[in-house]
């Protein structure tokens, strides 16, 4: 049955056009800000300011980040190698735990998810953390201490738990125990394949994590060399003395030369670009995850 | 001794599950569980070449100074303040975008603009600082360039505390509506047809139909959403304050947050101290909300009691 469409309906549709509409503006007009200053040349943003269209078209912010490629491309190399490694070993031990988690045969099962939830409720605090990291691990100045502290959280876990629920039948693993499997070899050969939609997107999740993180930089990080890219993008934001340096490698003269404005948002660009350019494709994965999330968690 | 053996046989039956579960029940350990005994740190003497129990003891002397400081009402009011601040719009926000994103019948549209307000929760907070810093410098900032072509005089907004706390919202909105908003959204997907055909066999309008219909039945969402907000009320979202703030303390007064201020009494001011007991006032206090709001839930609907 087909219902004629009365007036109220027209006027709500055109008001929800109008405010998502002006949404969507609202949430890309800083990205634009930033691309227009990153396009823009040095001088016109010294005189006429940030602008949303360049006045003075030039890539000159991008010039001086790739005359001298080697800390952007370190920077980039350890963000890179931390995402990889951190969100592959956090996959792997939360897949096993959520696994584990929801075998109805395994007794202490909601013991353990307790243990796990109990850490967002009740932590030490910072200052015990840091000494855990620093003076107990001995993480710090390593590649340890940029993976260690994100690889699993309650959330994640809690949240491949409901994935593998809803992805794995219990009768398919109840016949692969008759069958004779082992737990492991269900685990690698049956859930893991069925779970897949699921791995996607707490991968995701993860790998976004560690690509945006800079505070493990800013708490245990004093080797330069050894910044996150974001952390390293923080630095030229924030620090003027980073310039000068910049601008001795660049073989720029210190007072006028360096574009720093332009160069600031350009690096900003390019520490965002692979998010922006990859956001099509991972944004559909979040949105599933975030449904099954809030369904089951 | 029943029960002793109950668990031998478990861990035997089950010996491959428990090993599977082993590095993650490690890693919860070692990274939440340990730091825990760190808690003690608050009542030594902080001293960088002893280990934490050969330091002195000196009871709540650390509390003392920082109650002395006078600065533990201000960055627990702003803390709990700017939460339900963000809570309250946050959730009217969402559902609100959700409600009216819902009602748009172009697919493209509504694909690339649900898109669109949900990319700002990808990018990181340095970004966001990267745009505060685009949007309110003194000399090339856009608000100033657009004041400046309105007739107006630039504004020094780094020097005016009580602007911050709009634009901490604002920023908070822009950064984070967008996950609630998908989660609503979902939701109302979920929702029957028939319930709006009914109604608009009875008569009621879009707008009725909205408020009557689709509101209420967003109300289980938005529990499990406040639930998990309120538990963290006592943890605000530091990357959004230290990196729209940053060490500038003339905004202090009105932006500071308990973990702003730990963080930088542990990393910038290096006053050991205050870091360990305002940590800990703060771990204890969030603890204590939790269980007191967990309590009476449990006492008006159990099903929604978070444990």
């Amino acid at each position: 049955m087909k219902i004629k469409e009365d007036s109220s309906t027209k006027w709500f549709r055109l008001i929800a056009y109008i405010v998502v509409l002006a949404g969507s503006i609202m949430c890309l007009l800083p990205f634009l800000l930033i691309l227009s200053a990153s396009l823009s040349s040095n001088a016109s943003i010294m005189t006429d300011g940030y602008r949303l269209i360049p006045k003075e078209f030039s890539l000159e912010g991008y010039k001086v980040i790739f005359q001298i490629p080697d800390e952007v491309l370190r920077a980039y190399g350890v963000t890179a190698f931390v995402t990889v490694v951190g969100t592959l070993i956090g996959l792997l031990f939360m897949t096993m735990a959520g696994y584990v988690l929801q075998r109805k045969d395994f007794k202490y099962r909601n013991f353990f998810a307790f243990v796990i939830y109990f850490t967002t409720l009740f932590g030490g605090g910072l200052v015990p953390y840091y000494m855990l990291i620093n003076n107990y691990l001995k993480f710090s100045n390593s590649m340890y201490a940029l993976i260690w502290p994100g690889l699993m959280t309650p959330f994640l876990i809690i949240l491949m738990r409901s994935f593998i629920t809803s992805a794995v039948p219990d009768e398919v693993v109840e016949s692969s125990k008759i069958d004779g499997a082992n737990d492991f070899v269900i685990y690698y050969r049956i859930v893991l394949p069925l779970a897949v939609p699921g791995l996607a997107t707490i991968g995701l999740f993860l790998a976004l994590h560690y690509w945006n993180d800079w505070f493990s930089s800013a708490m245990y990080i004093s080797d330069a060399s050894k910044y996150q890219l974001q952390f390293y993008l923080y630095n030229i934001i924030n620090t003027s003395n980073f310039l000068n340096s910049i601008g001795a490698g660049a073989g720029v003269t210190l007072s006028e030369g360096v574009p720093s404005e332009t160069m600031k948002m350009s690096m900003a660009i390019v520490v965002t670009g692979p998010i922006l350019l990859l956001y099509p494709f991972i944004q559909r994965y979040f949105v599933k995850g975030l449904t099954v999330g809030a369904v089951k968690g | 001794m029943l029960k002793k053996k109950g668990i031998l046989r478990e861990l035997y039956t089950n010996k491959i599950l428990f090993f599977m579960l082993l590095p993650t029940m490690l890693y919860f350990f070692i990274n939440n569980y340990l730091p825990m005994v760190g808690i003690y740190y608050a009542f030594v003497e902080f001293d960088f070449n002893k280990s934490l129990f050969h330091m002195n003891f000196v009871g709540l002397k650390n509390f003392e100074f920082l109650w002395k400081s006078g600065k533990l009402v201000e960055l627990t009011l702003n803390t709990i303040g700017y939460n339900v601040v963000f809570i309250l719009l946050g959730n009217v926000l969402s559902i609100t975008v959700a409600i009216l994103i819902s009602e748009i019948k172009g697919k493209v549209f509504k694909k690339v603009t649900q898109s669109i307000l949900f990319l700002p929760y990808f990018v990181s907070f340095v970004i966001l600082s990267v745009i505060v810093f685009n949007l309110f410098n003194y000399e090339q900032g856009v608000l100033n360039s657009v004041l400046q072509q309105l007739g107006f005089d630039p504004v020094d907004v780094y020097s005016k505390p009580k602007l911050w706390i709009f634009f901490i919202i604002i920023f908070y909105l822009w950064k984070n509506f967008g996950y609630s908003m998908v989660i609503y959204l979902a939701a109302i997907t979920g929702i029957g047809e028939d319930y709006y055909e009914a109604a608009k066999i009875d008569g009621a309008n879009a707008f009725q139909r909205a408020w009557h219909i689709t509101v209420p039945m967003l109300k289980n969402t938005f529990v499990i959403l406040l639930l998990f907000a309120l538990g963290s009320i006592m943890k605000g979202q530091f990357d959004l304050f230290y990196q729209m703030v940053g060490n500038n303390g003339l905004l202090y007064s009105t932006t500071d947050i308990l973990d702003t201020y730990v963080y930088r009494s542990l990393r910038v001011t290096f006053d050991m101290g205050m870091a360990t007991a305002a940590g800990v006032y703060q771990s204890l206090f969030g603890f204590t909300l939790i269980m007191v709001v967990n309590a009476i839930i449990r006492k008006i609907n159990k099903d929604y009691a978070l444990f």
